[in-house]
């Protein structure tokens, strides 16, 4: 199926070195958003800092691109002060579990409906190629040149166990995957997170020598396991390797701006008896 | 007598809240401080009785991103804290002034540095909320005196940030916030309410900072149809990064100032008080400005020709209001809760034409009317 996004896009070129994911995640979000049939004035993408945050200023959607790591916190106000609209907050790893951890799992525990596209390349790309709380143990960065000694998050399973309802993981090489997991977490009735691994060539795949892009790609197919089959494998079998699917939906958790309604509701019962 | 059903007896915080929901704020958002507080206790059981939206957020960072975010939407947006909270705050202020986006924010101070004492009064906050957040930039600061002025500067930093489409501080204290005064309560005839400027072009021409050196450009809310995008990043009039234009970017820093500065006769409010004739004034703000009214009062029964001049507006500090008083003015008394944030904007403001010398206190408790009314008389050598 062909879908046409040119009208999601505003202005053009990016500023993206060759071969990096994020134009393929945007395409997948703006080809997830095509099939959902979204009015596009009833859209609004609020970005991260970083080389993925720079994806709001491309798109013909209305969203703003606001400090570092707090996206989710700016997106939660634009969705209370406006429930009817479809807000997509986009964001780099580094942004989303480092600076904006906070917020993260506390838009996770609210179940606020908003979709979270996290762009996970395993590192700081626009300052340099640093070590973010995504970089696996072991692998270089400018901040790690003897190799990094801290473990890393599991985006999927932080979401879940802090309390989001939808939580699926993808990848750049796996797009028609992508596309539905992002057209279904914008459907979805609370807070969503779909985690895209990517790729940065430039910085991580350089500092690592884990090839050119086509490389990375490949690498990315060949460590991605399905969730079925993740479930028959042992930890041991896991190791350096990703899972993906729709790994945590939950429909019967009440949504953040209904409850907020009621409570509202509720308050104005009260007043009106006393 | 028939009972005057809109007489209360308020705190400061009261009236703040009271006072957000009276100008049309339809969102707030923070997070625990002492001894701010009370602000969001009242209007998490105010707002939604109003209608309108309260959240608690994670922390003070998030709050202020909520009510930017809030703003986006349409709503006019409040936030309340205190030092330590103010601090976290900045980062994001300088996005609202860079963004231009309508926002108030309440510091009730604290005594600082750090956590420093949580209830009791501090003006430490002047040069904070002037300079806090990184870059050049104006920025509108209001400071109340009694519970009543807090009532009328939340309602008028709610009206100022909207028409001037920028973040506005009301600059309270622990003795403002939690002093109980009675108050009546303005009816709304009695207020004027202003709402942010809002495009008639249609969409398709619609362009968010289109606006001339001096002009506001008018602000479209998420979901009215018109799509627009804009960022921290010093950007065009589309809202897109301008980052390699050195002359663009140069119009559009300045132009944020200039949209304050051409309109200071509307935003400087002074309360002036025997200043026609007087010799020598006392400069005050908030709380110590009470005990200076009183001081003034003291030195004119003394036959002193004193003055009061009150800062209602803390920035953009009022300069020309205060030079219209030059020559004739000898000495300037600058009493404040500090070391002298405010005392070395005098001085600047001055340029040597009159002495200026300070009565500071940090030690957590009150400037007295005596202790003003000591550097009055050593001023005018009584």
């Amino acid at each position: 199926m062909t879908l046409d996004i040119s009208k999601y896009l505003r202005k053009l070129p990016h500023i993206w070195c060759a071969g990096c994911g994020n134009g393929i995640v945007v395409g997948a979000m703006l080809r997830g958003l095509e099939q959902l049939g979204i009015d596009q004035t009833q859209v609004a993408v609020i970005s991260g800092i970083g080389c993925s945050g720079r994806a709001g200023n491309y798109l013909n959607l209305c969203g703003f691109q606001p400090t570092h790591g707090r996206a989710l916190a700016f997106a939660t106000g634009v969705k209370l002060g406006n429930p009817n609209l479809k807000v997509i907050v986009l964001a780099g790893d580094g942004d989303s579990l480092s600076i904006g951890g906070n917020h993260f799992i506390h838009a996770c525990r609210r179940n606020i409906d908003l979709t979270m596209l996290v762009f996970n390349n395993g590192a700081y790309g626009m300052t340099g190629g640093q070590h973010a709380p995504t970089t696996p143990g072991g692998f270089k960065t400018t901040t790690t040149p003897y190799g990094n000694v801290e473990p890393n998050f599991d985006t999927a399973e932080l979401a879940r166990v802090s309390g989001a309802t939808y939580v699926a993981r993808s990848s750049i090489y796996h797009v028609q995957q992508l596309i539905s997991y992002i057209s279904r977490g914008i459907s979805h009735r609370g807070f969503a997170v779909v985690e895209a691994m990517s790729t940065c060539p430039t910085q991580f795949g350089r500092m690592n020598k884990l090839g050119g892009p086509v490389e990375m790609m490949k690498s990315l197919a060949q460590n991605a396991v399905p969730v079925k089959d993740a479930a028959k494998m042992a930890p041991i079998e896991l190791a350096g390797k990703f899972i993906t699917g729709e790994l945590h939906v939950n429909k019967e958790t009440p949504e953040y701006t209904e409850r907020v309604q009621q409570v509202i509701a509720m308050a104005q019962q009260r007043r009106e008896k006393a | 007598m028939a009972k005057d059903n809109r007489i209360r007896v308020w705190t400061g915080n009261d009236a703040c809240a009271e006072a957000a929901i009276a100008a049309g704020v339809r969102f707030f958002a923070g997070y625990p401080i002492t001894p701010a507080s009370e602000i969001a206790e009242v209007l998490a059981r105010r707002m939604p009785e109003e209608g309108r939206v309260f959240i608690q957020m994670e922390d003070e960072i998030a709050s202020l991103s909520a009510v930017i975010g809030a703003s986006f939407s349409g709503m006019k947006a409040m936030t309340a804290t205190s030092g330590p909270g103010f601090s976290l705050m900045q980062e994001n202020l300088g996005f609202a002034v860079e963004a231009e986006i309508p926002c108030v924010i309440v510091d009730v101070q604290r005594v600082g540095p750090s956590s420093g004492i949580a209830t009791h009064p501090s003006q430490g906050d002047i040069m904070q909320a002037r300079w806090g957040t990184h870059g050049d930039h104006p920025i509108i600061v209001l400071a109340p005196y009694s519970v009543r002025e807090t009532y009328d500067l939340t309602i008028r930093a709610v009206n100022l940030a909207e028409k001037y489409r920028t973040p506005v501080i009301l600059l309270s204290d622990a003795v403002i916030g939690h002093m109980s005064e009675n108050i009546k309560v303005p009816g709304p005839e009695e207020f004027e309410i202003v709402n942010r400027p809002k495009p008639t072009v249609p969409p398709d021409r619609y362009r968010p900072y289109e606006a001339k050196g001096g002009e506001v450009p008018p602000m479209a809310s998420f979901g009215d149809g018109y799509i627009w995008y804009t960022t921290g990043i010093i950007h065009d009039e589309t809202g897109f990064p301008c980052t390699g234009n050195p002359a663009l970017i140069d119009f559009q820093v300045r132009r944020l100032h200039q949209k304050i500065y051409v309109n200071r006769k509307d935003i400087v409010t002074v309360d002036v008080r025997e200043m026609e004739d007087a010799e020598v004034a006392v400069i005050a703000m908030g709380s110590v400005a009470r005990s200076a009214v009183k001081a003034v009062k003291l030195a004119r029964a003394k036959g002193i020709r004193a003055g009061l001049f009150r800062l209602v507006t803390m920035w953009p500090f009022p300069e020309e209001e205060l030079l219209s008083y030059m020559p004739r003015l000898k000495s300037i008394v600058v009493a404040e809760l500090n070391l002298g944030q405010l005392q070395g904007q005098v001085r600047q403001t001055v340029e040597g034409r009159a002495r200026v010398v300070g009565v500071n206190r940090i030690d957590s408790r009150l400037i007295t009317p005596e202790q003003i009314l000591a550097a009055i008389l050593q001023e005018v050598g009584a």
